[in-house]
Order: C-alpha cells, then sequence, then structure tokens
C-alpha cells in the first residue's frame, strides 16, 4: 500500500516550515527558493496552500522527459529524478500542470519532491498537520470523517 | 559564513544611492544580531540628540541569525530608531516573512538614512536595490499598498509599509509587514513617512548557511519538544490565540480598565469572561516563519452596526482597545484593531491615548466643543471606531490625539491623566497589582513597554515559574532576567512566545550550531546585558536620567478601587535602588565603569 500526500489547506498557517524542512534536508542549508514543496498564500484573507509534486501515474513530466531522466521505477510509486541523464531542457517544467518541478540554476537541475526517502520532512516539521503523508486508502479519512459528524449531530435531533 | 549573511545594505534616500559593508563579525558575535546588530549600528552612527522626525535621524531594519532558519519561533526581526513619541531609543519587534526574507536577498541588517525628495519605496531583489517612485501609492492603506506593491515587483516579495498614519507623522504609527504584521511602539511608522520611504519590497534566492547542520537539527527538536512539554504557555497560546492572560489578569485583579480607574471586571458568567468576548467571531490561525504555536488570529465578525471585517487579532493590542476604554463591543474591538493595521498605528498607545482623553471628558476637562461632537464616554463603541479612524487621518479631534496621550493630556495642564512612562502608553497589567511588571514599565529602554521584560509569565501565568505578583524583594532580579534574556532572544529574531518552556541553554545550543560561535548559556545571556546597556548609555546621552524610570501617580498613590487586589498600590520606587544595584548602576541609575568594562562597553 502506497503513502501519499495528502493537503489540508484549511490547516495551513503560512508558517513556511515546510519550504525549510525541505531546504534544510536537501541541502544543510536554508534556501526555501530551492524547497520542493511551495506555499502560496492570501496575506489579506489569510489563506494558504502547501503544494508539492504528485507523482501523477501518468505524469506529463514523464512524458515529455526527452532522456528518461524523470522515470518511474517499477513497483515504485514515485516519479524519480535521474540528474545524470538530465539535459537541462526543462521541458518537464512546463508541462507540470501544478508547476511543481522547478529548475534551479544553483545546481543546475530540477527540483521536485522526492518524499524524502519515505519519511517527508515538510510533514515532519508541519505543526498543523496541513501536509500529511498518509496511507493512499485513508488519506482522504478525515474528511469524509468530519462531513459525518455533520450526518450524526442531524439525526441525533430526530432519534424517536 | 555561517549563520550571519556577511553584508549590511545602506540606503540614502537623500542622495540616492546604495551601498554595501560587509557585517562587521566582532560585532556580530558581541550583539548577535536583530535589535542588538541594530542597535550597534544604529547608536554608532546617530547622535542621541537627534530629532526623531528629521532626515538627520536613521532607521535600521535587522533580521537576527535565526531569522529564515527552522530554529523555533524565529523569524523576526527588528526596527532601530529614536522614536518620536518617547525620545528615547526605540527597537520595534515584528514577525511575518519580511525579515527572513531580508535573510534570504543576503542581508544581516538595512541601515535607511537621509530623506527622499518625494514619496519612494524600495526593491531589493538579492544584490540588485533599487529607488523607485511612489507617488500613486501615497495615501494608500497598508493592504492596498502591499498588494500594488507586489503587482510591481513580484507576486512572493514581502512588503514592509506605513499607511496613512505614518505619512501623517502620527506620534505612534507602526511599520507593518506581510498586511499583518506590525512593527508597533514608539512611532517607527512617523520615522519612515518622515524619509518620504512609504515601503520596502524584499525577495531573496541565497541559502543561510549552518555551521553543524546535525546539531543544528538536534537543538531544534530538543527546543521543541521543551515547548511543547509546557502546557499553559505553548498550547494555551495554540489553542486561544493571544487572548491568554484576559481571564487570568481579571482573576488577580489586575487588568486595566476606563484608564485604570478600574482593574476588575465582574464576571456574571461564562459568557462574560474577558476571553468569552473575542472568542465569538469565527476565528482562524496564522502562524510566522518556523513556528509551531500558530498563536495570530484572524476574525470574520458579521454585525449589523458594522461591516463583515477580517482582523487579525494580536496580542494585547486586544486587551487595550477593549478594557481599558471600557468598550464590551468585541466587533467594535475587533474593527479598531483592524484599523490600527490598516492605517498603521500602533493599538496599544491608541486604546490609552482614547482612554485619557475619555477620563478627561468624563471629568469635564474637555467637552464636546473639542472633541468634534463626539461623546467620548466609556463605553461609547461606536466612537471608539470613529476616533480610531480620525486619529489615523490626524482628522479634527484625531490630530489633537495624534500626539499620544501624554503631550495630549499636558497640552491642557493635565499630565496626571495619561499612564505613561517616558511618555509611552503602557498596556493593560495594572502595575499595582503585578509588582515585576511596574518596574519593568519604569525601566524599559523604550518606554512604557511590556514585552521586553515580561515578568507576566511568571508572575501571573506561571510559565515555568510561578511567583507571587505582590511582592517586592526578588522583583528586581527577574525583571533584569527577562530584560537581559529578552534582549538576546530578540537580537537573536526570536519571538518571546516561543519561550515558554525553553530556557537560554536552549538559545546558546540553537546559535551555536548555526553559528559555529560557541555561545555558553552565559555568554548568550550577558549578549542580551550588553545589548541593555547600550540602550541605557544611548538615552543618557538624549537626556534621560533616573527620574524618568518611574510610574504615573496614581500608581503609587491611588489603591485598586475593588476585585481581588483592592488596596494594592506599585512599589516601583522601592525596587529601583536594588534594581541598579543589580544592573551595577550607580544610584543614579549611570552604568558604572565597571560594569561597561565587564560586558565589552568600556
Amino acid at each position: 500500500m502506497a503513502k501519499v500526500f495528502m493537503i489540508h489547506p484549511e490547516r495551513c498557517t503560512g508558517c513556511q516550515n515546510c519550504r525549510m524542512a525541505c531546504s534544510f534536508s536537501h541541502e544543510n542549508q536554508f534556501r526555501p527558493a530551492a524547497a520542493r514543496v511551495h506555499v502560496f498564500t492570501s496575506e489579506r484573507e489569510g489563506y494558504s496552500v502547501p503544494m508539492m509534486c504528485q507523482q501523477c501515474d501518468a505524469a506529463p513530466c514523464m512524458k515529455v522527459c526527452p532522456t528518461g531522466a524523470l522515470y518511474r521505477a517499477p513497483g515504485s510509486t514515485l516519479v524519480e529524478y535521474a540528474r545524470d541523464k538530465c539535459m537541462g531542457c526543462r521541458m518537464c517544467t512546463m508541462a507540470c500542470p501544478f508547476g511543481s518541478a522547478v529548475y534551479d540554476s544553483v545546481t543546475e537541475s530540477i527540483l521536485k519532491c522526492d518524499t524524502c526517502g519515505g519519511e517527508p520532512a515538510c510533514a515532519q516539521f508541519c505543526p498543523t498537520q496541513a501536509i500529511e503523508f498518509i496511507d493512499e486508502n485513508i488519506a482522504t479519512r478525515s474528511r469524509r470523517r468530519a462531513f459525518a459528524a455533520k450526518f450524526k449531530s442531524a439525526f441525533e435531533g430526530t432519534r424517536p | 559564513m555561517n549563520g550571519w549573511s556577511g553584508t549590511i545594505l545602506r540606503v540614502n534616500l537623500s542622495t540616492g544611492t546604495v551601498s554595501t559593508q560587509p557585517t562587521n563579525l566582532k560585532d556580530a558575535v558581541l550583539y548577535i544580531g536583530a535589535r542588538g546588530l541594530g542597535d550597534k549600528l544604529y547608536i554608532d552612527e546617530v547622535d542621541a540628540r537627534v530629532d526623531p522626525l528629521s532626515p538627520e535621524n536613521k532607521i535600521v531594519f535587522a533580521p537576527g541569525p535565526f531569522s529564515g532558519t527552522l530554529a523555533p519561533s524565529g523569524g523576526r526581526y527588528h526596527v532601530v530608531t529614536k522614536g518620536p513619541l518617547t525620545e528615547a531609543i526605540a527597537g520595534s519587534n515584528a514577525s511575518g516573512l519580511f525579515g527572513p526574507e531580508l535573510r534570504y536577498a543576503g542581508y544581516d541588517a538595512l541601515i535607511v538614512e537621509g530623506k527622499a525628495p518625494e514619496p519612494v519605496y524600495l526593491w531589493i531583489r538579492d544584490d540588485v536595490v533599487e529607488i523607485r517612485k511612489a507617488a500613486h501609492l501615497w495615501g494608500k492603506w497598508v493592504p492596498e499598498t502591499t498588494e500594488m506593491v507586489q503587482a510591481e515587483t513580484d507576486l512572493d516579495a514581502r512588503v514592509a509599509c506605513i499607511g496613512p498614519a505614518g505619512e501623517r507623522r502620527v506620534l505612534f504609527a507602526s511599520i507593518m509587514n506581510d498586511v499583518h504584521s506590525a512593527a508597533g511602539r514608539s512611532g517607527v511608522g512617523a520615522v519612515m513617512g518622515s524619509k518620504n520611504l512609504k515601503a520596502i519590497a524584499v525577495y531573496g534566492t541565497k541559502p543561510i548557511k549552518v555551521a553543524h547542520p546535525k546539531a543544528f537539527r538536534e537543538a531544534i527538536l530538543a527546543a521543541c519538544e521543551a515547548g511543547s512539554r509546557n502546557s499553559a504557555g505553548g498550547a494555551g497560546l495554540k489553542a486561544y490565540g493571544v487572548d491568554v492572560p484576559l481571564d487570568v489578569l481579571n482573576e488577580i485583579g489586575s487588568l486595566a480598565a476606563n484608564n485604570f480607574q478600574q482593574s476588575y471586571i465582574p464576571a456574571a458568567g461564562e459568557d462574560d469572561r474577558p476571553s468569552a468576548l473575542p472568542s465569538s467571531p469565527a476565528r482562524r490561525p496564522r502562524g510566522c516563519y518556523s513556528c509551531v504555536m500558530r498563536c495570530g488570529r484572524i476574525s470574520k465578525v458579521k454585525n449589523p452596526g458594522y461591516v463583515s471585517q477580517l482582523a487579525e487579532q494580536a496580542q494585547e493590542e486586544g486587551l487595550a482597545v477593549v478594557f481599558d476604554r471600557g468598550i464590551d463591543n468585541t466587533a467594535a474591538m475587533i474593527q479598531s484593531n483592524q484599523l490600527c493595521d490598516e492605517m498603521g498605528m500602533d493599538p496599544i498607545s491608541l486604546g490609552a491615548t482614547v482612554a485619557c482623553a475619555m477620563e478627561m471628558f468624563e471629568a469635564g476637562i474637555i467637552t464636546v466643543k473639542d472633541t468634534d461632537g463626539l461623546d467620548l464616554s466609556f463605553g461609547n463603541s461606536a466612537v471608539m471606531v470613529e476616533l480610531t479612524r480620525k486619529i489615523g487621518l490626524r482628522d479634527g479631534f484625531g490630530n489633537k490625539l495624534a500626539v499620544g496621550s501624554y503631550r495630549f493630556a499636558n497640552s491642557y495642564g493635565h499630565p496626571e491623566f495619561s499612564m505613561t512612562v517616558k511618555k509611552q502608553e503602557i498596556p493593560p497589567y495594572d502595575p499595582r497589582g503585578i509588582q515585576g511588571i511596574g518596574l519593568e514599565y519604569a525601566t524599559c529602554n523604550r518606554g512604557g513597554c511590556h514585552t521586553k521584560g515580561y515578568t507576566v509569565a511568571v508572575e501571573v501565568l506561571g510559565f515555568g515559574e510561578s511567583i507571587d505578583p505582590h511582592t517586592t524583594a526578588d522583583k528586581p532580579f527577574w525583571v533584569k532576567l527577562f530584560q537581559d534574556l529578552t534582549a538576546a532572544i530578540d537580537a537573536s529574531g526570536g519571538c518571546i512566545f516561543g519561550t515558554s518552556g525553553r530556557g537560554g541553554e536552549n538559545y546558546a545550543a540553537l546559535l551555536t550550531a548555526l553559528t559555529g560561535v560557541n555561545y555558553s548559556t552565559e555568554e548568550y545571556v550577558k549578549a542580551g546585558e550588553r545589548i541593555w546597556n547600550l540602550e541605557r548609555l544611548f538615552n543618557l546621552q538624549a537626556g534621560f536620567t533616573s527620574k524618568d524610570d518611574q510610574l504615573p501617580e496614581r500608581f503609587t498613590t491611588s489603591p485598586i478601587r475593588s476585585g481581588p487586589a483592592k488596596g494594592q498600590v506599585s512599589h516601583v520606587p522601592e525596587m529601583l535602588t536594588e534594581y541598579y544595584k543589580l544592573r551595577g548602576w550607580d544610584e543614579d541609575g549611570v552604568p558604572t565603569q565597571e560594569r561597561l568594562r565587564e560586558l565589552q562597553l568600556a
């Protein structure tokens, strides 16, 4: 059973811990411009959304990559990146509909989430669990549970 | 370089020139950063007798080494200048994202000097710095200014700016960043306005390097764990936002109302508790850089009398606005607070200034003839909101109040109605019921202030320790400790709310692993003491004396009228001698050469 990222934007407080944790765990320094997770905030309303690579099944980035630098290993759920095969054409950054593949000129490579080997730093440091790394079958459990609670309170009023 | 960024940016608005200089590493080690390094840079260059609103004054924006890293609750920055409200050293600390972004752009500090011939804003993108025209932004309020500047620079640029209050030099105007964060006190916004500097936008892509990544990671986890063990502090702030003190303060009868004429609000039931008031509108949490507590709150209010509002509920601003003015109306409080945010004003000074005017109105010293026909009775929530707007625009009677309660009350020959120290308004923690915070108010280098020596944490809230708020013998020790440790944490770029459960040893470990410079706990706290004394020396040169280290007469001569602390007065004069002694100052409050040498200040 694979784990997937589940984001809960309503829990995100815009604290940027995820970007710093990502940068620190990959480079041992703080360079959030090179983080593989991105946070978008509407300052006035105070609403933020964290986003990262969705490891798509039919990933457009893999399809456009001319060298096979972006690939899926057999049995893996991840879209992986082989830097030695990458020619830096950046077609993947244009193909990704979420903008989650980013080119970094400092390292001359594509930056995209690799789930930190299965223990993502962003989820570890997120103080509100706005980012969860969770079994795919129960990924939406919290949403289902929250909505079911509404039925529960509706029925409680009408039980004979 | 590890920890620090290594470069200071300087912008001269008179000549339109931009330059950089390397960060002096010896100063960085001694003063750490933010408040400390900012103080050192400012005090080395500016004469203490400067007119705060003149082109000769400077203003320093300085993040700390923690800012932009995962050091817990470490994303803050400090604004250092001379305050127009107090004419003392002004150091205002703010959260949000602006401070860390200055670090990512590669700077330990930004020094702004001179005055632009017309309104301008700065656009800092790593090494590229532009001074751009801002005539089209002048007059705009903070949220609109932020959005317009981002649209012209970068949608992810972090913006610090002033609103109409700073432009019109309201003496307690603030500098707002990221829309809701505030460098609030002493009128730093008016200094920015006096320089015709409307905003600063910054975006950075440079790394912050870490000397010992593994040790830094361990220190972070240790600090997070220590913080979560303290349920009162971290968990309370996380769950309730910053309203945590309200109920407790009232329970000990030390929550000021009606300009400190009352200190206790009897509650008939659960819904009447002070903390019940701000929790009624729907509230969503917001968090600052690298912090797990997320104590900010966005409130949405639907009220027939007011348009739906979104307002970040910041700390004692809520207390000052509601209780000091006898206002029970939550929506009015939130709207007044929001106006302060959007116009760029300090809600503590605003609340206390209006409270002062209300007491003078009820005493008949001012009448409706003076107040543009407004009825300034305590409890008039509509007038409170109206006055907030008028003060921010310096409109009519608002212009009279825009100078703060001391100058206002003094202009009528009645300075005793102003609850200020060094002309800066104190927040509603009643110093008669809480002795230590009274000593902090009296001795704080930036005037009446609670945050720089927040002994309320132990006197009232029981964070880590619980001490009796009414005792006096131990308070000089506690006040000095809090003042020194706070200065060091301010200088690191850390947030004081982040200190619950954590001690100097956590911060020293974090700073050591980050910078590679070995800070013992003792050296770390000593850096704080060094910063405190540097500020004190500046104030003495500016003309302050030990006579200015005192509270308004009401607190020593009028006992609290009712409630659990009935009969209490402040004993600041008795504590002052011991405080000076512990600080190594003479009986006039002047640091001795011996102490200055120990601190490497002489």
